[in-house]
Order: C-alpha cells, then sequence, then structure tokens
C-alpha cells in the first residue's frame, strides 16, 4: 500500500490485572490510511474500546507496536504528550463528561487550535468550527451544560478537529446519541475527515450506521478481530460466523415482524473455534 | 373479559410547558402496541404517565383507565397497589431497575409478598419457576446471587421477571433493548412476545428503534412533538407510511436506500 | 430530522435565574441571615460597642438591666461589649483557620491524586498520622509545648484540621482525573500541571467548599473549646471560651456563661445551616435532575417547525 498510514498498529495485546489477568486486546493488528475511515465494530467486552486507547496512547500495551505516521506512539504518563503525537485526537463515548462543566466552549475549542499552532499547523477560528459542525458561532461564549448531548459531541468533535489531527479515534461516539442523530452525525464526522485528509478509527457496536461512512470494516469478538475488509464486501459476503451472527441479528425494519435469530450456544461456540479470517483487502 | 387492558384518552402533560397534547390509545390484550418516536416526542413521558411516575411539578388530564380504575390522578396509596401488581415496567437500563445490593432472590419474593402475600417457599417457587420461564440459566442458583454478577442480557431477563412476578395485566416497556447488544436482543425481544401471548398481557413498547418496532410491534403508533401524527398496523406502517414525518424516519434509517455524496453503495441487494 | 435541528433546540432554551430552592426554606434563610449578621459583628464591633471590653468602669457582677444589656462580670466589665468584641477575635480566625486549612489540605491532597504512586503512598500515610490523633488531645498537645496564646492555638488547630480535606480532595481529584475531559485536554497537549489546574480543581471547588463552610462551627469551637481550657486566649482578651471558664468560679451570675454559651451556639448553628444550604445549591446531582428536566422540555420543544 503506497498511502501513507496514520495508524500502523501490530499484534497488540492490552491486559488488566487480575486472578487471572483479563486479556481486553489479543494480538490485534489494523491500520488506518490518509483519508480512510476505518470501523472497529463489536459487542459489549470485544476490546474495541480498548483497542482504541492503545491507540491512541492512553491505555498501556503489553506487547506489539503502535506507530502513528511512522512513529512511536508512546503511553502518556504524567509527563506532556510529545508535540508530534498530537496529531492524534480522540471522541469519546459520553458527550456530558467530554467537555469542561466549567468553561466557555469557545475556550475549549480554541484550546484545540492552540494545539494545531504549536505544532506549526495552521490555525482557524473557534466560530469556523462551530459553524462545520452546525452550530451557531454566537453560541461560542456559552458553557456545555447549555447544549443538548448531540449537540456537546458536536463541539467535542470541533475541538478534536481543530488541533488538524492526522488520526481521529473515535469511541462509540453516536451510541450515546438521538437515533435520528446518529447518522447524521457518524456522516459529518466522516466528511470532515475526509476533507483534511486525516484517518478515522471508528468504534461502534451499531454495524447499522457504520455501514454508511466506513471504507474497511474490522469485526472483533473476545480481543480478537474475526474478520476484516472492505464494509460493502463484509455485508454481503460474510464469512466468518460471528460477523454472519453479527448481522443477521440487526431487526430488519420491514414491518414483516420477524424476530432475528438468536444465536444458538452452539453458535457461540463456533464463534471462538473458528479462527479469524485473514483480512481479503490486501 | 374485554380485551382492552388499559385506555388512554385524551392525555395532556405539561411540565412547564405543554409537552403531550391530547393522546390516546389503547392497549390490549396478547398485543404489544408499539410507540414510536425521538428523544422529545412524549413517549416516555406517556408511559411514566400511566404508573403516576412524572415529576411532582407535572400537570396532567385526561384519563388513564385499567379496567374500571381511573388511574390519572389515583392517591398514591392506591397507585402502589397498582404498580407491579397489575401494571409494571421494565426499562431501558436494567442496572437501574436492579437493587444492586439486594439477591435476585430476595427482589422477586419481596415483589411477590407485597402484592401476592406469598412467602416462604412458595415465594421461592415461584421465583425460580419465573426465572426459567425467562430463560436465565441455572435459576434455582440465581436467586442467591447479585446483579453485578449477571450480564446486562440477564440482568433485563431478571428485570422481566420481577415485572411478571405479581402477573400484571399491563407491561410497559421503555426501551427495552436499546441498551443490549445485538446478538442478546433477539432473546429478548422474542421472549416480549411469547410472554404476551402466554400471560394475556398488554404490552406498550416504547422505542425509537424501528428494526425492534418491525420485529414484534402489532400496531405501532408515532409520536411527534407530543402528538400521534400516525397508528397503523405495523405491516401497513412500514409499506405505505402516510405521514411525512413517518416517511422521514424510516428515509433516516441507514438501511433504506440514501444516495450518500459521490460514494457507491454497493450493499444495496434489496 | 436534519443536523440543524439541534439549532433551533438551544435556540429555544432560556436560562433563567431561579433563586436556588435550598435558599427558599426557613432553615436557609436564618442560617444565612445569622451567619451574616455576626460576620458583620466581626468586621465592626470595635466601633460600637458601648463600653471597651476591658473598661472596669461598671459595677461588678451586675445582673442583666439598664445601662447592661447582658449584665457584667467580676471585673467590672460589660459582657455585652465583650461578647460582641469576642465576636471580633473567634470568627475571623476561625475563617483564617479554615481557609489555611483548606489551602495546605487541599493542595496536598491534589498532588497525591494526580500524581499517584510513591506520592501519593507517602502523602497520604503523613495524613493518616495526623488524622488518627484525636483532634483535641493533638490541639492541646501542640498548643500547651508551643506555649499558650491566640495565635498558637490557631496554628495547633491548623494542623489537626488539614488532613481531612487532603482526603477529599485526594478522592475527587481521583475521581476527575479520568473524565473524559482531562484525557482529551491531555491529548491536546496539555501538562499536568494545567491539568488540574484548569480542568480538575475549579471542578472540585463546590464540594470544598461547603465542607469548609461546615468545618467553620467546628473551627470556631475548638478556638473555644482551647481557649476555655486556658490555651488560647489569655486574660484580659474577650473571647467566648474563656469567658466561659471565669463563669465556672461564678455560678450564681449565670450571665457570665450564659451568653457567651449562647453565642457560640447560634454562631455553630447558623455557620451548619449555611454550609447546607451551600451545599443542596452546589449539588452536582441537583443540577444534573435540573438538567435532565430541562433536556425533557427543550427537546420537547425543538425540532417542531
Amino acid at each position: 500500500m503506497s498511502e501513507a498510514l496514520v495508524l500502523d498498529a501490530q499484534g497488540v495485546v492490552v491486559s488488566y490485572p487480575g486472578h487471572p489477568p483479563v486479556v481486553a486486546v489479543n494480538d490485534v493488528s489494523v491500520q488506518v490510511a490518509a483519508g480512510e475511515t476505518v470501523a472497529l465494530v463489536g459487542e459489549s467486552g470485544s476490546g474495541k474500546s480498548s483497542l482504541a486507547r492503545a491507540a491512541a496512547g492512553i491505555e498501556k500495551i503489553a506487547a506489539g507496536t503502535v506507530q502513528f505516521d511512522g512513529m512511536p506512539v508512546t503511553t502518556m504518563r504524567l509527563r506532556r504528550r510529545p508535540v508530534a503525537l498530537t496529531g492524534i485526537q480522540m471522541v469519546f463515548q459520553d458527550p456530558s463528561t467530554s467537555l469542561n462543566p466549567r468553561r466557555r466552549v469557545g475556550d475549549q475549542i480554541q484550546d484545540g487550535i492552540q494545539t494545531a499552532l504549536a505544532r506549526g499547523d495552521a490555525g482557524s477560528r473557534v466560530e469556523e468550527w462551530l459553524e462545520r459542525v452546525g452550530l451557531e458561532p454566537a453560541w461560542a461564549s456559552r458553557f456545555p451544560h447549555q447544549f443538548s448531548g448531540g449537540q456537546k459531541q458536536r463541539l467535542a468533535i470541533a475541538r478534536a478537529l481543530a488541533a488538524r489531527p492526522k488520526l481521529l479515534i473515535a469511541d462509540e461516539p453516536i451510541s450515546a446519541l438521538d437515533a435520528s442523530t446518529q447518522t447524521s452525525v457518524a456522516a459529518l464526522m466522516r466528511d470532515l475527515v475526509a476533507e483534511v485528509g486525516a484517518g478515522m478509527l471508528f468504534i461502534s457496536h451499531d454495524l447499522a450506521v457504520v455501514r454508511r461512512i466506513a471504507d474497511r470494516t474490522l469485526v472483533m469478538y473476545a480481543g480478537q478481530v474475526m474478520e476484516s475488509g472492505a464494509t460493502a464486501e463484509l455485508w454481503s459476503d460474510p464469512q466468518h460466523p460471528y460477523t454472519r451472527s453479527l448481522l443477521a441479528a440487526i431487526p430488519e425494519p420491514d414491518g414483516r415482524g420477524t424476530i432475528p435469530a438468536a444465536p444458538t450456544p452452539e453458535d457461540r461456540a463456533r464463534w471462538s473455534t473458528v479462527p479469524p479470517i485473514r483480512d481479503r483487502t490486501a | 373479559m374485554s380485551d382492552t387492558a388499559l385506555s388512554i384518552r385524551d392525555l395532556r402533560i405539561d411540565i412547564g410547558r405543554p409537552l403531550v397534547h391530547g393522546i390516546s390509545l389503547d392497549l390490549h390484550r396478547r398485543q404489544v402496541q408499539g410507540l414510536a418516536g425521538e428523544s422529545g416526542s412524549g413517549k416516555t413521558l406517556t408511559s411514566l404517565a400511566v404508573l403516576g411516575l412524572l415529576p411532582r411539578k407535572a400537570q396532567t388530564s385526561g384519563s388513564i383507565r385499567l379496567g374500571e380504575d381511573e388511574l390519572l390522578g389515583m392517591p398514591r396509596r392506591a397507585l402502589n397497589r397498582v404498580r407491579g401488581k397489575r401494571v409494571a415496567m421494565i426499562f431501558q437500563d436494567p442496572s437501574a431497575s436492579l437493587h444492586p445490593q439486594l439477591t435476585v432472590g430476595s427482589q422477586l419474593t419481596d415483589h411477590m409478598r407485597v402484592h401476592l402475600g406469598l412467602k416462604g417457599s412458595a415465594a421461592k417457587a415461584r421465583a425460580v419457576e419465573l426465572l426459567e420461564r425467562v430463560q436465565v440459566p441455572r435459576a434455582a442458583e440465581s436467586l442467591g446471587r447479585y446483579p453485578h454478577q449477571f450480564s446486562g442480557g440477564q440482568r433485563q431477563r431478571i428485570a422481566i421477571a420481577c415485572a411478571l412476578a405479581c402477573d400484571p395485566d399491563v407491561l410497559l416497556a421503555d426501551e427495552p433493548t436499546t441498551a443490549l447488544d445485538v446478538t442478546v436482543q433477539a432473546g429478548i425481544l422474542q421472549l416480549l412476545r411469547d410472554l404476551a401471548v402466554e400471560r394475556d398481557l398488554a404490552v406498550l413498547l416504547v422505542t425509537h428503534d424501528l428494526g425492534v418496532m418491525s420485529a414484534i410491534a402489532d400496531d405501532v403508533a408515532v409520536m411527534k412533538d407530543g402528538r400521534i401524527v400516525e397508528r397503523a398496523a405495523r405491516a401497513t406502517l412500514f409499506s405505505d407510511p402516510q405521514h411525512e414525518y413517518t416517511r422521514t424516519l424510516l428515509a433516516a434509517l441507514p438501511g433504506s436506500r440514501i444516495p450518500s455524496d459521490g460514494e457507491s453503495e454497493g450493499a444495496d441487494d434489496e | 430530522m436534519s443536523a440543524f435541528d439541534d439549532k433551533r433546540v438551544a435556540a429555544r432554551w432560556k436560562i433563567r435565574f431561579r433563586w436556588p430552592r435550598a435558599w427558599r426554606t426557613p432553615l436557609g434563610v436564618i442560617g444565612s441571615v445569622i451567619a451574616l449578621a455576626w460576620v458583620i459583628v466581626a468586621f465592626t464591633a470595635q466601633w460600637w460597642v458601648p463600653y471597651g471590653p476591658n473598661a472596669q468602669v461598671l459595677p461588678r457582677l451586675q445582673a442583666p438591666g439598664i445601662g447592661t444589656m447582658m449584665g457584667t462580670d467580676g471585673n467590672g466589665r460589660d459582657i455585652f461589649s465583650r461578647l460582641m468584641t469576642g465576636a471580633t477575635v473567634t470568627i475571623p480566625l476561625a475563617l483564617t483557620l479554615v481557609v489555611a486549612a483548606l489551602i495546605i489540605g487541599t493542595i496536598i491532597g491534589a498532588v497525591a491524586g494526580y500524581f499517584g504512586g510513591w506520592v501519593d503512598e507517602t502523602l497520604m500515610r503523613i495524613t493518616d498520622l495526623f488524622m488518627a490523633f484525636p483532634t483535641v488531645i493533638l490541639a492541646m498537645v501542640v498548643a500547651a509545648s508551643l506555649g499558650p496564646s491566640l495565635f498558637n492555638a490557631v496554628i495547633a488547630a491548623v494542623i489537626v484540621s488539614w488532613p481531612q480535606y487532603a482526603r477529599v480532595t485526594r478522592s475527587l481529584v481521583l475521581s476527575l482525573r479520568q473524565q473524559n475531559y482531562v484525557v482529551a485536554g491531555r491529548l491536546l497537549g496539555h501538562s499536568p500541571l494545567r491539568s488540574l489546574f484548569v480542568d480538575i480543581l475549579p471542578n472540585i471547588a463546590g464540594p470544598l467548599l461547603v465542607l469548609a463552610t461546615l468545618d467553620i462551627g467546628t473551627a470556631i469551637l475548638l478556638l473555644s473549646g482551647l481557649s476555655f481550657l486556658g490555651l488560647g486566649a489569655q486574660p484580659p482578651t474577650a473571647e467566648w471560651g474563656s469567658m466561659i471558664s471565669a463563669a465556672m468560679s461564678n455560678f450564681d451570675a449565670w450571665w457570665l456563661g450564659v451568653f457567651p454559651g449562647l453565642a457560640i451556639l447560634t454562631v455553630v448553628v447558623a455557620f451548619n445551616f449555611l454550609g447546607d444550604t451551600m451545599r443542596d445549591v452546589l449539588d452536582p446531582t441537583a443540577e444534573i435532575a435540573h438538567e435532565n428536566q430541562a433536556d425533557l422540555v427543550s427537546s420537547a420543544k425543538g425540532a417542531s417547525a
């Protein structure tokens, strides 16, 4: 692949202490190219959030490497994040804790702008960003509690993008939003990220929404990537039993009153026994 | 016995501002009535109104009849005899419905003790029976365990068991599967539908998820801004929506064919 | 449903100032008024007391009556004047005490909570050490060893009071440290110190303020207590605790002890009411409940043509 890889994670292992230790991510590799949106889907306990945090460097890795734009991603500890790594930005699941309740939203977006400037990238204006995410520029002086959940998420997106990241990691960014706004916010993120030529790693448990915005999709189960490939192909021709079960479980809004087949215990057993499918797009 | 278990007529809810503007809805036994809408449409307020769970300063008018009783404005004492016994509710977050520090068994038997006067081994036996019916594995052992020891899907099943403990006439389900994994969702939906028929339950299913609605609702009412803008049998609503808002909702679904800018949608295989 | 419906939601949301519900209760109002009154007394008494606190001009041990509202003490000094002057002594010192303990405790707790590791361990063990001593005993020991004086009593009181602030601050910082907006700040390149001061501290000020307000009463009791024991204010300083102490030898003259006692009672209770009120006002869950209701209302208003 000649495209620049903004994210290149190989053999990542993330484990949490315990008796025995909980291995949340078990030898996972994922790559994101500039301008590409890669979706990471999985249900609760699949390890997708842990992987996202590891990729951003806010979670410790037990094994494997994570490279951002060719340089290693160091785990964030007490030291300031190295300026080059501020090219990785994140949007989190819970909009209500993504913004400092005591600061004006304009100031918080300004933080993002400052980060871009500190890296030598172009500056921008707070008002510009507010407009781009569909909010009124005049609201820069307001406080987070004056906004709804969906708006707070847009503000978080504005702040992240104002920092001109090359890689945007979105950890379930739409799960906490209204059904109607979910699709539009996801599309907004995809568009804005593509505009600036950045890559996005989009984590979600909702396959349906991800279908519209991701170029490639990785399906995670129990800490491993079971299948990955171009999104359209994955939908039309899933190979791994887990992917098939996942897709089959989505209720079709066709009015026919059919309840999707619930996976049987035998089905579930097969998920762990059938080995992961190798990426078909190579 | 009439088939109509609950009858809502011209319900208005005002909390500082009018939020529900006179809706009417019937719940029939053995049927799942869907109430669809976005957040802010008033659908959740409607279900809370049935059980008198609205904030104190809410003002209501209209009628909610359960059999011969008028629930709207019922005094607290009488309402407590209705809640749990004749009308039960399950919520989106099963962790919020279950007391984290009581065993599953005691939560179930508590309900039964209060409403049915069942005690001791009779209550326990019934509790095990309920857990088995909702398909919680190893029901007898589960009595002594705590909610946090179960998965999200199992907690919701337990919540359903608690709701059924006293054989209610009406079950209100507010986004019962929204917080659950999709592979778990199907099982819960099947359970709800089966229970409705088995136990002569009238189910009100409140959700924004049209996929879920399509799976188990018999009739669907669509709410917008505190009003019901369309109501139809499930099949009709999805195949031939009349109201513009319903059409917009259906079109916004990820599965529907909306061309996105410049991207080839290779997966349009319907 | 377009992306721009959100705009209309926020546009329709009007922030109205509502007098916090807690202040509409009788207790809240009474408490705040009395506390405020005493604070005013504390800062102005010297200008309007009828007699100097040490002026021995009146007949001794006179019961309350004409010319002397609360009677006189064994040295012919007006109790009322001494009482009011006492406020000048006790209340500012109590406030200083609380502020000092708050600052010391907050710094230690914040550093421990934020940096974790051995820094946390060390600081917390030290905190535990101080907390392990019974407050009054430790204060007595310190005051006695430094020498009896009001100043030393304050030092002693600060030493025993800071640990609770350290504990509370540490746990607040620990919980906030993981909040998404703090992490977001670090991703943007904020230094840990900036994180601490800009993101964390302003958001824990509320609970700490409540704690401090509730602590004022305890501070007053502590100072008065030490003075009562002879370890604080020394004669002839007018201080409530020492006034009560002096009243012990003169039980017949009830006015000698009752009025200072009542003064302590009213101040402490008033500040407790004030603290409770502040907690209700600043309670984040109350804010959230408000928010949820407001969300319910505003989102219902929004998105309609």
